[in-house]
């Protein structure tokens, strides 16, 4: 049975209690008192269909999947300005991460949304040498859409790229070399454990 | 010896080659000048930044941090760690204060570590540049070093979100934070305390996923900036200072503005005022030249 046929099959009718068990600081969601604030505060307010303080309540109303395929999660820059302002004193963007990265687990995340796809991106890049290849990391983004387009994108930056290489805050080099930390394999196998202490747990919760 | 010292977390922005290397290399100055002694820490690690949760879940994510604090525990002990990179300190001290609060998740985080050969036992203070400056140096200290007083540019201080939210610099404001405006006025510059949107996101990691709706954000900020009359933008944030900087000819294209706005970082006012060179300040990494504040640097 699929992770998430597990959660549903455990949880029923609870999603409150799914999330409170299973995301980031999610038993802090019965907190929420609704006042809006963090709708107000959000500067990306406009982009999103679902304020924080909507998918609380849809969490609370047992929207399951409305909330965990909302695009919502995925928009939260991480200003922070929402949990200085929470009279609860709610962790209201790590809720959001722990939800977004909760659903990805599931395979309910949206797809194709492109902040979905960057954290995916920035993450093998981080984990590669231990350090960010930001040159890679901008190719990367040109060419999200395949080679055609990803020339078409670079020669759009080109300036862009010239003046940064200028700068020296861009190193050609990066494509061959670029920074690395000596305990790579250190590094991975501390990750890797950590993945499996994980998924033991969220598996264990399920059943 | 040095004034202070401190285990230095200066993050993968800061590298040389990289896109904020400017700012590793005016903190080196400056704290060549202010008697600061930096040792990184060996073999540090990216923190995965904000974004990383995308992937990176929980547990992987603070590993992250936690191996960076046992390299400095283990390196450099009894030593602040200091990071200069917004993301970098939020990370670090998120983590720190995380596995003070949840002793199963520090047991957890220990048992990845020892993967890794490494024990954390997590008694160090994460720190801000920017509390060294205001805590450790002070405002009456930095003035006193001063060679080249700023005067007559007018400087807008754009704190961002992270360096502010959620830990922010004591005795400062999450909405309306005054100590870069301190900062400036220390160094002989005009500050702006009026400039509104010195607590404005400017989009973070999602610059690079949703550039639309951030650039229409990094647009207000430099709009403010303009309209309060400023020269430049001062920052401590590496992502602040590059969104902020760097798209101005693309914002420029879509908006229909014609901004040349300079942003610096604070340690590149520093080391101007404190009577170093355009070299030394770094002021060669900026995309658009602060003309005013090489002016001064000779």
């Amino acid at each position: 049975m699929s992770l998430n046929n597990a959660m549903l099959e455990k949880y029923r009718n609870n999603f409150l209690q799914e999330v409170a068990g299973n995301v980031e600081q999610g038993d802090w969601v019965k907190m929420c008192m609704q006042c809006g604030v963090c709708a107000g505060s959000c500067p990306l307010g406009d982009a999103w269909e679902h304020s924080p303080q909507k998918i609380f309540m849809m969490i609370r109303a047992n929207r399951r999947e409305q909330v965990l395929s909302s695009d919502s999660m995925w928009m939260c820059t991480s200003c922070y300005h929402c949990v200085v302002r929470c009279p609860r004193g709610l962790p209201i963007p790590h809720i959001m991460h722990g939800l977004a990265s909760y659903a990805k687990r599931l395979g309910l995340a949206p797809k194709s949304n492109p902040t979905l796809w960057f954290a995916e991106v920035f993450w093998n890049n981080m984990l590669k040498k231990g350090r960010v290849n930001e040159l890679k990391l901008g190719l990367s983004l040109y060419f999200k859409d395949g080679f055609a387009s990803g020339i078409k994108q670079a020669m759009a930056h080109q300036k862009l790229g010239i003046n940064m290489l200028k700068a020296k805050r861009m190193a050609p080099m990066d494509m061959f070399a670029g920074h690395a930390i000596k305990d790579i394999f250190g590094l991975h196998k501390m990750i890797r454990k950590a993945q499996e202490i994980e998924a033991a747990k969220l598996e264990a919760n399920s059943k | 010896m040095a004034k202070f010292e401190y285990s230095y977390y200066p993050g993968c922005s800061s590298q040389t080659g990289a896109s904020s290397s400017n700012l590793m290399r005016s903190v080196d100055t400056m704290c060549e000048e202010l008697d600061l002694k930096l040792n990184p820490i060996p073999d540090w690690n990216c923190c995965s930044a904000s974004i990383g949760y995308g992937s990176g879940n929980v547990l992987p994510r603070l590993s992250l941090s936690a191996r960076n604090i046992a390299l400095s525990e283990q390196h450099n002990p009894n030593q602040d760690i200091v990071a200069t990179c917004a993301a970098c300190w939020l990370s670090t001290r998120e983590t720190a204060e995380r596995l003070h609060q949840d002793e199963n998740m520090f047991k957890d985080v220990n048992t990845a570590l020892a993967e890794a050969r490494l024990t954390l036992t997590n008694k160090t203070p994460i720190r801000h540049m920017a509390e060294v400056l205001i805590e450790d140096v002070g405002y009456e200290s930095l003035a006193r070093g001063v060679k080249k007083p700023l005067q007559g540019i007018r400087i807008a201080g754009y704190v961002g979100c992270q360096t502010n939210r959620p830990f922010g610099i004591a005795g400062e404001s999450f909405e309306n934070p005054l100590y870069l405006d301190k900062l400036v006025e220390s160094l002989g510059g005009d500050s702006v305390p009026t400039y509104e949107k010195k607590v404005q996101c400017c989009g973070g990691a999602l610059a690079f996923s949703e550039p639309e709706k951030s650039q229409a954000m990094i647009h207000g900020i430099i709009e403010a900036a303009y309209d309060n009359g400023a020269d430049m933008i001062v920052t401590p944030c590496p992502l602040c200072q590059t969104n902020v900087e760097i798209y101005q000819d693309v914002i420029n294209a879509k908006f229909g503005s014609k901004f040349e706005m300079p942003v610096v970082y604070y340690s590149q006012l520093i080391s101007v005022a404190y009577g170093r060179n355009s070299k030394d300040a770094a002021l060669d990494g900026q995309l658009i030249r602060a003309k005013k504040l090489e002016s001064f640097a000779g």
